[in-house]
This record gives C-alpha cells, structure tokens and sequence, in this order.
C-alpha cells in the first residue's frame, strides 16, 4: 500500500520538535526514542507498520491545544490514536507524522442522571462508560465487540457501532457534544447537554471524521436506563437465502429486536470449537434478540418464533436464563478472535440493502472459490453490515495480496447492489483507494471542503480516508 | 417561480443562476427570503421503500402526507414524528419531506427514536456551484466519508438544495398509551418526567404544559408490553401524584397537538429553545412567558411572548440556544470559533452566496 512520500525536511525537524515539546509536556509524556516508539508503529491492521517522529501522551485539553500548534507551526504532521484498535489503519503513524494519544485522558467529568448524560475524556475505554453508570441503572449504548479496548476518541472518529445499534443506533446516535481541539490549537466546543445543534450539525460531521478535523478530547454522552431484562433465541437455517428472508420478515412484522445477527457454517464452527456456546452445526444461524421484562420478551419472542417456523428452522432454542445467553453472546462476540486463533484473516465491513444478501453472500462465495481463500461470514443483519472474513496465509509471499484483492471485489460488490464500503470501521488506509468505486469526484470534493475548513493546512491524519492522488495538491 | 423537476435541471438552474435564491419546499415552515423563487415541488416521489430493510428513498419535494401514507400502509411510520408548522405559521400548502430534513425537524419522540438527523440516512443536494453531490446512501450503517447527511439535516439550506433525501425508518407501534399527572409545577414536572425517562419502561415522549399544570408520558409497543409498563411506570410517579391513563384515540391526538405546538396559538413572536433538561424550569422562569410548553423531558421548551421581545437580553447565557419561529427571524448566534467554522463552510458551499444570504430565512 501507498503511503506518502517522506519529507526529509521534517525528519530534520525532530530535535526542533522534542525541544519545543518538552517545554508544555512532561518528559514522561513524550516519546521519542526509535525503539519506544514502535509501541504506535501500527493499530489492529497490523501488516501495515511505520513507527513515527515521535509520540505524545497529554493529560489535558490545554495540553493537546500546544502540542497542536506547535506542530502546526513545524508544519508537522499528526495523527490521532484512541487505543489503537482501528481495523482500517486509522491510527496507523508516518515516519513523519507525531501520534497524539489521549491513553491518559481518562476522567469522568459529569454523570447527570436526570438528565441522562456523563461528560468525560475521550481516552476512556467504551466498556468503561457503562461500567461507570452501570451501578445506578444506566448504560452507554453502543457496543463495539472491542469495547474492552477501544476508547471513546476512537468511537467518535470512526463512529463506530455494535451488535445493538439496531435498536439503539450507533456513535453519532448517541453523542450529544465534543470539545475538539483544530490543529492550529484552537479549542472549540460543539454542542453539550442540549439535543439539538443551534446552527450547522458541526458534530455530526465530526463524528466519523476519522481524526482528520480536530482532536476530540472531551465528550457528553447520551445515556440510558437498562432494560429490565434482555434474551436471545437462536434460530437455525440449512440455507443463507431462508435465513435472510426469515430477517426480513421479522423486520417487517412490527417487533424490532435489539439484535439481529448472523453466522454461516464455517464461522458457526470456529466460534463453537472456540467457546462453547452451544451453536447448532447448520448453514447459516441467527442470534436475534429482545429486551424488556419477562412478560415482555415472551410476548415478542413468541411473534419471533412463530415468524421462524414458517421458515422451516433446524433449530430454534430460546436461551433459558443468563449464563446461556452469555455464552451465546460470548460466540457471537468472539468470532474475530476465535477466527484469529486458527488464521490470519482479514475482516471487511461493508454494508448492503437487507434484500440483496442473498446475491451478495452468493458473490461472496464465488470469489472464493476463485481466489481460493476460504471466508466466513458473521455480521450484524438487521442492519445489513457484512462482516466477511476472508482467511489467509501472511507468511506465505503473495497471499496478502491475493486477500486484499480478494476483500476489494467484495467491497466493489457491496457497493453495486446499493451499499457502501464501510459500516463501522472507517476508511483509514485499508479502503481508501476504493472512495472512487462509491464517490463521484464532487462527492469526495464536497467532503474534502470540510477538512478544508477546520485544517486548512491538512496536517491531521492526512493520509487517510481519500485516494492519495485526490489529495496531492491538498496536502503539498 | 423555478420548478426543476428533474435533478439535472436543479443543477442547471443553480449554474445559471447570478442572483440568490429564495428555496422552498412546501412553503410551509418557510420565510420569503430574497432572491428568485425555487420550489422543489416538481422534485416528487418516492423512489425507494424496502420495508423488510426499513428504508424509504424520495425526492425532497416528495409531500410528507405521501411519505406517511405509504409507511403507514405498511405498518411503518417515520420515527422523528415530524412538526406539521401550519398550525403554529398559519401557512397552507403541503409540508415536504426535504424541508422537514433541512430544518431537522423532530417531534415528542425524539426523546427515544433520536432525531430527524438520526434517522436521516443519505442526501443528494446540488451545492451553490450547481454540482450534485451524493452522501450516505440507502443503508443504516454507514461511515464510508464524511457525514455529510448529517451536516445538511438542519442547514437550512445554506450548503446546497437537498434534491433526494433516504431514511431508515421504523415499525409503527401497535398501540399506545399515556400516563397524565396533574397540578405539578415546571420543577416538579420537570424532575417527573426525568423520573419516567430514567426507568427502563421506555417512554417515548415526555411532556409538561404549565397552563394546565398537565405533565404527560407516553408509552407505545405490543399490547400486552404497554398495558406492563403503563402499571410499572405509575408506580414510578407515584411520588409526583397518582397518574390517570389515557386510552390511545386521546394519547393519539394529545401527541399531535403536542408536537406542532397548539399551546403556542394566539398572537404574538413563538421561540423555541433547546437546552439541557434540567435548565428548563429557571429558564422559563427567567423567559415571563405569556405561554409555554415542555417537552423532550424539558429539552425542548416553546414560549409565546409579546411581539418584539429581546428573549434574548431576559435568558442570559445559557447552554443551548433559542431560535425565533414566528414573528422576525432570529437564528442562535454562535461563539466566534463556531461562527468562523460555520462560514468557512457556507463559503466552500456556496461561493457565489446564492442559498440565504442571511441564515435561516430559507427551509
Ligand atoms: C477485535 C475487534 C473487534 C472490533 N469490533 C468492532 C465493532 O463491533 N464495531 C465497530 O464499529 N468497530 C469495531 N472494531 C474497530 C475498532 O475497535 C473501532 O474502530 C474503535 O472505535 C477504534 O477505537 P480506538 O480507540 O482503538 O481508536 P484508534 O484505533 O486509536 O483510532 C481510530 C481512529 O480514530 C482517530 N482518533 C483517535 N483518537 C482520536 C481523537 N482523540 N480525536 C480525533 N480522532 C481520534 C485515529 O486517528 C484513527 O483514525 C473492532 C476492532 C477489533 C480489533
């Protein structure tokens, strides 16, 4: 993959840079030693590498405000890192570029309960969040299945979602305001307790902006009263095709579950091998899931199963109480890392129309026979977010390359039958130079004006998100 | 008056044009601005609705009561409950889906279904330089880009002329069902509606008018869910007062007279300010009012005053913001930071300046 050209002339400012940064930070806040700055060479893309110039750890938004501009001033450019879970390579450094990270910006500010909000530092883990409110009742909805890791800086720059954002919606759906720091160093608060932007959505584009406009130090977050109870039934398909029809017909039947999700054969039986869960072994299996109190989840469940019989399921099992709907989920939530244990692999998420997974599944199969990679398919359906993962070999020469043009005619197919490259894990690197098989070069122009404005230097993250050559005279 | 009805037409016009541009959809939630008249009411129709994927596609000019009809023909409604504004404006003529979007416009249930912006999932617009621009598309998840859907959900039309508009949208309820308190102050009510919207029992709309001292919830789903969580959440009121029930045909027309406002009737400048929820109670205090009404738990107050009063110099600063709906316009002025990033915006968007040179005067 393309990267830009390293500029010699800040590679020679290295010295500048740490001098000039020692004067705001504290020594144990900046690290510039060669061999200590390979612990940000990479985020969960890992077959790209390239430790940076440096890397800062600021404890405060006035802090990351003088790291800005003097970065700004040098001319240098930088990115922003959360926890460094990004599967696109959002956080993925240049050997001239400094890494920002808010690991030690990490306190709660706020939690109101009446009015439904928590205000903290972006550096927070997402499970954390929960935890913190978990105790009165309320929890913070979107649930990335790296929630124990990934921070809520990363959330909101990739505006990431989980396997409940059916119900609740992702990220954006659930931020109510931002302190963003602009590389010039200038702090802007955009929007706060209140439910509705006064003028421009500011914070709806600068959530899913994948660092590249500011650097979002502080949020308000939107959140909620627990369910009194929540259970799953899983249902089993000896077909992909009657498995999607049975999603859409549960859609259409008026109940909407928290959760839908979706698993094929091959993935079924690594999860199960892995954790136990209990998963028939049948082609394609489907978690769907409803909340309320105990009454409440009979009523919809019934609706549900009675939906799936018409379906002719191989198997329908209700969750009998908590420890099996945890296992449940523990398949569920394990699958990238239970695929991990027996492959490299290389997970995609592009998102398609619900009705268009039985042509895309069908692709999807074909491509692998033709590419001969084996993938499996786990992904959240109510939503139609794919999360296909194609399985390869990096230690044996050309396999990457082989996947990568593999997961490429399944992102272009994605888009053709009417979806998009990406549903929750950004563009980074990894899908940036596919922007032109879903944009027009005015809807890249019109969104590059947005950067424009809040980083007219382009300076932030600016590698990312767009094909390098739409951006060349930008980032000169 | 320019009518496009084709989207290439809209971009040609707006190439053509060398003056600004008053746009306008069903004219409805609308002030004249200056410039030569655009409708986007020759732009109809819905061209997409997938009810297994929950998703409705259609032209911005495209009559709400079309896009409600066809939802509702399919036991699917939008989830925004968007404001009807003829009512509170006095205007006729046909509300249109694309001025709902460039107004953000968000009824009671947004306290729960989240906003228009929120369920908005993909825009195409032609910008001032009369270039179509797509965003989003038709699925719900979605973060290839920036989010430009959500930047023109609200922008009054400053970036660009929203031509095609795609939502997510949601089963209808199968019933509903609201609990009412009476005799409560705004602090009271304001704490009880908190109360309600922190249960689990899932309250979709939360409102309080103090003319009648009136604070309702409301509660919507399957049957035999509502009839539960009617009982669950009296119980949680009870230390605000004992709640009557209303059945569904009053929850019904309760709702929508809620939602467009009809507390607001009469004479006079109607404000609406979005704040933090439990700012309202000394923020209506401090507005003197000649009438007001809650609702998102507090988060949304509407307030009659006399023509011409400075709301603004009674509120002080606060943390959120008032926009004047009827009488003179009068948009939230923004911190210098917001303001700079606003027009730096509305410069890229629309470098001739032709989309309301003064913002808020086209929807
Ligand atoms: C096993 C696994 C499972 C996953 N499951 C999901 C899932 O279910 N749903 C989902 O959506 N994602 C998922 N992800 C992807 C990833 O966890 C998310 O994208 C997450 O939000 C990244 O957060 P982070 O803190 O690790 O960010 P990082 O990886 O550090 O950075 C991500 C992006 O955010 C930018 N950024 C970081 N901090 C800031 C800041 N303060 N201001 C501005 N920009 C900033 C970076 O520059 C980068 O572009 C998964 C990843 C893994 C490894």
């Amino acid at each position: 993959m393309e990267m830009p050209k390293i500029d010699p002339f800040t590679l020679a400012k290295k010295e500048t840079l740490v001098e000039r940064l020692s004067r705001v930070l504290p020594q144990d806040a900046i690290i510039h030693d060669l061999e200590e700055t390979r612990a940000y060479e990479c985020d969960a893309l890992t077959a790209y590498r390239c430790p940076p110039l440096a890397a800062v750890l600021p404890r405060s938004t006035e802090q990351v405000s003088a790291v800005l501009r003097i970065c700004h001033e040098l001319e240098i450019p930088v990115v922003p890192r959360g926890a460094g879970t990004s599967l696109a390579g959002g956080a993925l450094p240049t050997a001239d570029s400094v890494i920002l990270g808010v690991a030690r910006l990490t306190d709660v500010l706020e939690v109101d309960y009446d009015d439904r909000i928590i205000r903290l530092q972006t550096g927070r883990t997402n499970l954390s969040v929960t935890g913190h409110v978990e105790a009165d009742g309320f929890f913070y909805a979107p649930d990335p299945s790296s929630q124990l890791a990934c921070a809520i800086a990363g959330n909101i720059a990739m505006n990431s979602g989980g396997a409940h954002c059916l119900k609740y919606g992702v990220t954006t759906n659930n931020l109510l305001g931002v302190t963003l720091v602009q590389m010039d160093g200038t702090v802007v608060e955009i929007g706060g307790a209140h439910m509705d932007a006064g003028g421009l959505d500011l914070l709806g584009v600068v959530c899913g902006s994948e660092g590249q406009l500011g650097l979002v130090t502080e949020a308000t977050l939107r959140i909620l009263p627990k369910p009194e109870g929540a259970r799953p039934v899983l249902i089993g398909f000896d077909s992909l095709e009657v498995a999607g029809a049975c999603v859409a017909d549960i859609i259409k039947a008026g109940v909407l579950p928290v959760a839908i999700e979706f698993m094929d054969r091959i993935i079924i039986r690594i999860v199960e091998d892995y954790a136990k869960a209990g998963y028939p072994d049948c082609e394609a299996l489907l978690i769907v899931e409803v909340e309320g109190s105990e009454d409440e989840i009979e009523e919809q469940l019934s609706l549900i199963e009675k939906i799936a019989q018409r379906h002719d399921p191989v198997e329908l099992r209700r969750s009998q109480g908590e420890d099996e709907s945890a296992k449940i989920w523990l398949g569920r939530k394990s699958a990238f890392g239970a695929t991990g244990r027996i492959s490299d692999y290389m997970c995609l998420d592009g998102t398609i129309p619900v009705s268009e997974l039985p042509r895309v599944l069908a692709g999807i199969t074909t491509l692998s026979e033709k590419y001969g990679l084996s993938v499996g398919n786990v992904f959240h359906a109510g939503d139609g977010n794919m999360h296909p993962l194609i399985m390869y070999d990096a230690n044996k020469p050309g396999d990457l390359e082989i996947c990568e043009e593999m997961g490429a005619e399944i992102l272009k197919l994605c888009v053709e039958v009417g979806g998009c490259l990406t549903g929750e894990h950004g563009v980074g690197v990894e899908k940036r130079d596919l922007m032109g098989h879903q944009f027009t070069p005015a809807d890249m122009e019109a969104q590059m004006r947005v950067k424009d404005v809040f980083d007219p230097k382009w300076l932030l993250n600016p590698a990312k998100v767009f094909p390098l050559d739409v951006t060349a005279d930008r980032r000169a | 008056m320019l009518r496009p009805e084709t989207e290439e037409h809209l971009a040609e016009i707006v190439r053509g044009a060398n003056g600004p541009l008053s746009v306008r959809g069903g004219a409805t939630r609308h002030r004249p601005g200056p410039g030569e008249a655009l409708t986007t009411a020759g732009l109809t129709g819905i061209t997409l609705y997938e009810p297994g994927a929950l998703t409705l596609v259609a032209r911005a000019g495209t009559p709400m009561a079309e896009v409600e009809a066809a939802l509702a023909a399919e036991g699917q409604r939008l989830p925004f409950e968007p404001m009807d504004h003829r009512p509170l404006l006095g205007t006729t003529g046909e509300p249109t889906i694309g001025g709902a979007v460039a107004l953000n416009v968000s009824g009671p249930r947004r306290v729960q279904a989240g906003a228009c912006r929120d369920s908005l999932i993909g825009v195409r617009f032609v910008d001032g330089e009369g270039t179509l621009v797509k965003n989003g598309g038709r699925v719900m998840k979605n973060v290839t880009g920036y989010d430009l859907v959500k930047l023109m959900a609200g922008a009054r039309g400053t970036l660009g002329i929203l031509s095609e508009v795609s939502f997510k949208v949601l089963p209808a309820a199968a019933t509903e069902a609201t609990l009412r308190l009476s005799g409560l102050d705004v602090a009271e009510a304001v704490k009880a509606m908190a109360a309600g919207l922190s249960s689990p029992f899932e309250v979709t709309a939360a409102a309080h008018d103090p003319a009648t001292g009136e604070t309702s919830l409301r509660i919507e789903g399957l049957a035999g869910s509502v009839a539960y969580r009617a009982g669950e959440l009296t119980r949680v009121l009870a230390p605000f007062g004992t709640a009557e029930m209303l059945e569904p045909e009053t929850s019904t027309a309760l709702w929508t007279d809620i939602r467009d406002a009809r507390a607001m009737a009469g004479d006079g400048d109607v404000w609406r300010l979005s704040v933090r929820p439990s700012h309202a109670p000394d923020l209506v205090a401090r507005a003197g009012a000649e009438a007001a009404l809650l609702d998102w738990g507090g988060g949304l107050i509407w307030l009659r005053l006399p023509e011409g009063t400075d709301l603004r110099a009674r509120l002080g600063g606060f943390g959120g913001h008032a926009t004047r709906v009827r009488g003179a316009a009068d948009v939230p002025p923004e911190a210098p930071v917001l303001a700079a990033l606003t027009r730096g915006l509305r410069e890229r968007f629309d470098p001739r300046g032709l989309f309301s040179p003064a913002l808020g005067e086209n929807a």
